[in-house]
């Protein structure tokens, strides 16, 4: 803190002024009005502005009270604010006759955070279900504690000119309340009332209203009772509804929308309705009632029949609770459960505006609920599961979008962008010490899918305020989203390796420098700097390089994206190499009516056959040799259903490792599959296979950690990639490695999944620009 | 022909001598025979009309030289006679060149120049030149043949990528990737009991109805190496056009279809030798569709997209309604799905 002067006052009291600069999330969070309120209760008179740069208060008052005033603004700020930078300056008294809020300044540097979008909050609930209240029914009810923000935010600062709210004139009662520093909605943005705001409208796949502001609730349940399709706006997108419990209606949306397979989230009433149909523990309820409201993916509970149709082959359901009035409106009526999946076809990126709704929706939905407020960012629902009581993020996105994850770097750097993978996509910008990682971006091997990535970074660029001039991307050669790199100007591309990105992310999350980590890489596919594809990694290093020491051996691929398509193409190929003639014989025996000759023949011809050594491949080897999955219909699919038959408790704790060999540095699984080849001919259940199979996986890791470590070391391992979202094993090394004296470092804000490289990438760019290799 | 079937090429058949006569006379002179030919001479020399000529070379080099569908020899006639045909030139004259590998089967031989002979004549065109050269084991494969032709362009036909213009569709004569796969299944020994034949065929009959009766067709272009992805590329590129692609009416027959999924390989990769593509004016290619609809080598034409304003890429509107970006094929392609 600076000291510059400080002048007595004519009245002779020990009065000063303060200049505090506070960045971070601190707009559209009921900042102004709380810093308003706290200055009335500490007698200080001056004025809050909003800016670009941050919030700026000018503070007058006896000293004492001013350093009352400072430190409840710093230690007790509104719950939704994030304090990143808190400067105070002490200056000459000036003489302000009271405290304002001062209209927004656009002028300076762009510093200030746009807030994530967040959950209803309790008091509007209660004004949208009190008859009484003006807000009674209305569905884009919301205060300065929630509401839209980073999906209605087009510009920062984030004030309602620059918002999707900017067409809506507010009327006397909003303006009112909007204006009054004692009113829970004192300058929140989006403040909206069936008068003044956003209203919605049903539609037919015409587009012709059938139904408006006073009958649309009716007229909705009506036509989910009679099991029909209906494309819903939300937030950050169109969803796709139908009852949960009517099983022809999940048929036909599976069918219309092009999802044969991938569970379907659900929407329910409240928490105590979620218990009625699976387990939910302390943490998994607090995550879904948290601010963020993300789907969470929980057990179901055994004996209560919901319909196959929701999640086939799965135990678990992902489960989210309403998050906008119009959701909570919406299960005021006859339903418990909604289906609430994606509004797009197949893999395209979800449809957010109501033209391209009822072209791209119009035949799969019967009826299109939508409204007149803009959808600015498209935002996909998160999604996240509890292991071991943390929460682990797989979807990263609605609610926690663009709040910044804070890594280790000194200013000044330059401004560093990630392109991110291909599948799950999700870009991120780094901004000195804060990494911005965008929402989910979802699958850009289309024209579809680039153009989403591509707009979306213009978007994001803009709230953030920064052009990147260093851009970093996945060496694979095939991947769009280097052609994207490609395409934007900058000082440098820094190319970097698919798992090495998954480790760096996993080191930056957790606050490592520069500083040399084990890390154990376990995914599906990922482009190697011999050529080949990883996924079974089991590296030392840092951002700027690794040495990979231990993996697992390769297989070939039977017709590349064919065989992940198709795990029993693998498990042939698994067989083939590992246990030659017999391997050959099982294969024939447990894929009788598949084209073996012809997939032998690929295999030991190598014809379109690249060799993989990725975990997820193993996996899907397994899950289709047991018979589990034969097909993937949605990626990881086969290691997804696997991993869920494992015996978890006492029962597990009996089963003993299949054994195997690890030589130079090379995992051969040949002696496990061979055993699990005669598990399986001796009728053993399949759930014991299974748990066998993930303990020797464990082992297997834990035994290379060990060996590296003594060679080394080194204590810390970085546990990242796709595979370590199977609970069982991430729980089972985690503790392992802990109860053995090694430090395991994993992800908590990112995913473990692609959705989670990009962080790796621009730590990579940064670390590699600091030593200067790029 | 009479011929031995165990008597094999020698070097001897290369040095001008008396094998080399024998070989001449009995194999190559009878099949291609014609007035121009026969004249034995340095260099065949004919008149011609005034106009335009189009002149297009190609060496053909294949593994296996036999296949289903046919064989190096019709592939060496088709294949010329095609370049020339869709640069919309009436093809009239071929030469044709063989290095022959020391140990080639004469049988063998035989039974190429007699395709050769065959489909030349279906195609109407002479083989008015020619030469043989013997190399030692090794030094090539089998048999190599470069085949020249000499094609007539019509005073009205005009065509070029400058004329080709947002709206125009485009057409393909029948199904795709035929002939690549045929190849690839017989050279690979996948041990697939597979009935894709190569498509290899002349297209110049069937063009030239086509070029008298529409005078709105802009461009053609034979699918040969790299598939219908690869040559559409070039044509969007070389007219800074972009060219969509609708994936649902691609024609793709079922046997192509199902090997080239369990092989992981995509047919819009692969090669044809019967198969082209057009671009016309919209107004006229209905009734485009239709006529090649009726000409047996048309019979499964489609049309599978049109010309927009762009600038150089192709698109393909999959059945999964998304849309592909369509590039030349660089090497395989690898697993991206993690
Ligand atoms: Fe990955
Ligand atoms: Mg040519
Ligand atoms: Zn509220
Ligand atoms: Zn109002």
């Amino acid at each position: 803190m600076a000291v510059i002067t400080q002048d007595l006052n004519p009245k002779g009291k020990n009065i000063t002024r303060y200049h505090i600069v506070i960045k971070g999330v601190v707009q559209g969070v009921g900042f102004r009005p709380f810093v308003y309120n706290l200055a009335r209760r500490w007698k200080i008179n001056g004025s809050v502005l909003n800016s670009a740069g941050g919030v700026i208060i000018e503070a007058e008052g006896e000293e004492a009270n001013l350093t009352g005033f400072s430190n409840e603004l710093k230690d007790n700020p509104p719950k939704l604010a994030l304090i990143t930078g808190y400067k105070l300056y002490q200056l000459p008294y000036r003489g302000y006759a009271d405290f304002q809020i001062l209209s927004s300044d656009t002028a300076l540097d762009k510093e200030a955070l746009v807030p994530p979008d967040v959950a209803t909050c309790p008091a509007c609930l209660e004004d949208v279900s009190d008859p009484a209240d003006r807000h009674y029914n209305y569905p884009f009810t919301n205060c300065t504690n929630c509401g839209p923000r980073f999906t209605i935010t087009r510009e920062i600062p984030y004030d309602r000119p620059y918002t999707a709210m900017a067409s809506f004139q507010m009327c006397g009662d909003c303006s009112g309340e909007y204006n009054n520093p004692a009113d829970r909605r004192f300058h929140a943005q989006p403040v909206a009332c069936p008068f003044c705001g956003p209203q919605v409208e049903l539609v037919d796949r015409r587009g012709i209203k059938v139904a408006g502001r006073e009958n649309w609730l009716q007229a909705c349940w009506d036509l989910l009772q009679d099991g029909k399709i209906l494309a819903f706006k939300g937030l950050g997108g169109f969803h796709l509804t139908c009852d949960a419990m009517n099983s022809k209606a999940l048929e036909v949306l599976r069918q219309r929308k092009g999802r044969e397979c991938k569970p379907f989230a659900v929407m329910c009433r409240d928490l105590r309705t979620v218990e009625k149909y699976c387990r939910a523990n302390e943490d998994e309820a607090k995550l879904l009632s948290s601010l963020q409201a993300p789907i969470v993916i929980l057990a179901r509970k055994p004996g209560y029949l919901l319909p196959k149709e929701l999640a086939p082959g799965l135990k678990t359901l992902g489960v989210m609770l309403p998050y906008t009035p119009l959701h909570y409106l919406l299960f005021t009526g006859p339903f418990d459960l909604l289906v609430m999946t994606s509004g797009n076809y197949s893999s395209l990126p979800l449809v957010k505006d109501n033209d391209r709704a009822l072209d791209e929706l119009g035949e799969i939905a019967d009826y299109l609920l939508w409204h007149n407020r803009d959808i600015v960012n498209r935002c996909d629902d998160s999604l996240a599961r509890v292991i071991d009581g943390g929460t682990h993020i797989l979807r990263r996105s609605r609610g926690y979008v663009p709040h910044p994850v804070a890594v280790r770097r000194d200013a000044p750097a330059p401004v560093i962008l990630g392109v991110g993978g291909e599948m799950k996509n999700s870009f991120c910008l780094l901004k000195r010490d804060q990494a911005f990682m965008s929402q989910y971006i979802g699958e850009i091997d289309c024209l579809e899918g680039e153009e989403n990535l591509f707009s979306s970074l213009i978007n994001f660029q803009r709230l953030i305020g920064v052009t990147p001039e260093i851009v970093a991307y996945d060496m694979h050669p095939g991947y769009a989203s280097a052609e994207v790199a490609r395409r934007i100007p900058a000082l440098h591309l820094v190319e970097t390796q698919h798992h090495h990105a998954h480790f760096a992310g996993c080191l930056a999350e957790n606050g490592i420098e520069d500083e040399e980590v084990i890390g154990v890489i376990l995914d599906g596919t990922g482009y190697g700097t011999d050529g080949t594809l990883w996924g079974f990694e089991i590296i030392t290093g840092g951002y700027t390089g690794f040495n990979r020491l231990c993996h697992l051996a390769a297989v070939p691929l039977p017709g590349g994206e064919a065989a992940i398509r198709q795990p029993w193409r693998t498990a042939v190929s698994y067989l083939h190499t590992f246990l030659g003639g017999a391997g050959k014989q099982a294969a024939r025996e447990i894929f009788k009516d598949k084209e073996l000759p012809l997939i032998e023949k690929m295999i030991e011809k190598g014809f379109n056959a690249p060799l993989s050594s990725g975990c997820g491949r193993l996996f899907d080897a397994v899950s289709a040799i047991l018979g589990i999955c034969l097909e993937n219909h949605y990626e990881g699919q086969a290691a997804v259903e696997l991993g869920e038959i494992v015996l978890a408790g006492a029962e597990g704790d009996l089963l003993s490792p299949y054994p195997y060999a690890i030589k130079e540095g090379i995992i051969n699984p040949g002696e496990m599959l061979a055993e699990i080849i005669k598990d399986r001919s001796d009728h053993t259940p399949v759930e014991i296979i299974a748990t066998r199979f993930h303990k020797t996986l464990v082992k297997i890791i834990f035994e290379a950690v060990r060996e590296i470590s003594r060679r080394t070391g080194l204590k810390k391992v970085a546990l990242s990639g796709g595979t370590w979202q199977n609970p069982y094993l991430f729980q089972s090394v985690k503790n392992l490695l802990a109860a053995n004296g090694y430090q395991p470092l994993y992800h908590r804000q990112v995913p473990a999944n692609d959705g989670g490289i990009a962080l790796g990438q621009v730590m990579i760019a940064h670390w590699r620009w600091l030593k200067k290799c790029v | 022909m009479s011929t031995n079937e165990n008597e094999l090429i020698l070097l001897a058949h290369g040095d001008g001598g008396l094998l080399t006569h024998q070989l001449l006379e009995k194999y190559f002179l009878p099949g291609f025979s014609n007035e121009l030919l026969d004249e034995l001479s340095d260099a065949s020399v004919f008149s011609m009309q005034e106009g335009r000529l189009a002149v297009s070379t190609d060496s053909f080099v294949v593994d296996p030289i036999f296949f289903p569908g046919g064989n190096i020899g019709k592939l060496a006639v088709c294949g010329t006679v095609n370049d020339i045909a869709v640069s919309g030139a009436r093809p009239l004259y071929l030469t044709a060149s063989f290095i022959l590998e020391e140990g080639l089967p004469l049988g063998e031989l035989a039974r190429i120049v007699a395709s050769m002979s065959d489909t030349a004549v279906k195609a109407g065109v002479k083989i008015i030149a020619g030469d043989t050269k013997v190399v030692g084991r090794g030094q090539a494969d089998k048999i190599f043949i470069t085949t020249t032709g000499i094609g007539l362009l019509p005073p009205q036909v005009n065509l070029g990528y400058r004329r080709l213009k947002p709206g125009d569709k485009v057409l393909v004569n029948g199904s795709l990737g035929n002939h690549g796969l045929a190849i690839l299944l017989q050279r690979e020994t996948l041990g697939l009991d597979s009935k894709v034949e190569s498509d290899c065929a002349p297209l110049n009959l069937i063009i030239e109805k086509l070029l008298k009766r529409f005078k709105s067709i802009k461009i053609m272009r034979d699918l040969t190496r790299g598939g219908l992805a690869t040559n559409a590329k070039e044509i969007a590129q070389s007219a800074r056009v972009d060219i969509w692609l609708d994936e649902q009416s691609l024609p793709v027959d079922d046997s192509v279809r199902g090997v080239t999924e369990l092989l992981g390989l995509d047919p819009l990769y692969l090669a044809n030798e019967g198969k082209f593509l057009i671009a016309a004016a919209a107004d006229e290619a209905a009734d485009l569709l239709d006529f090649m609809k009726k000409d047996s080598l048309g019979e499964n034409s489609r049309l599978i997209g049109e010309v927009r304003a762009g600038s150089g890429n192709v698109y393909l509107k999959t059945a999964l309604g998304g849309t592909r970006k369509i590039n030349m094929l660089a090497s395989a392609p690898l697993p991206r799905i993690c």
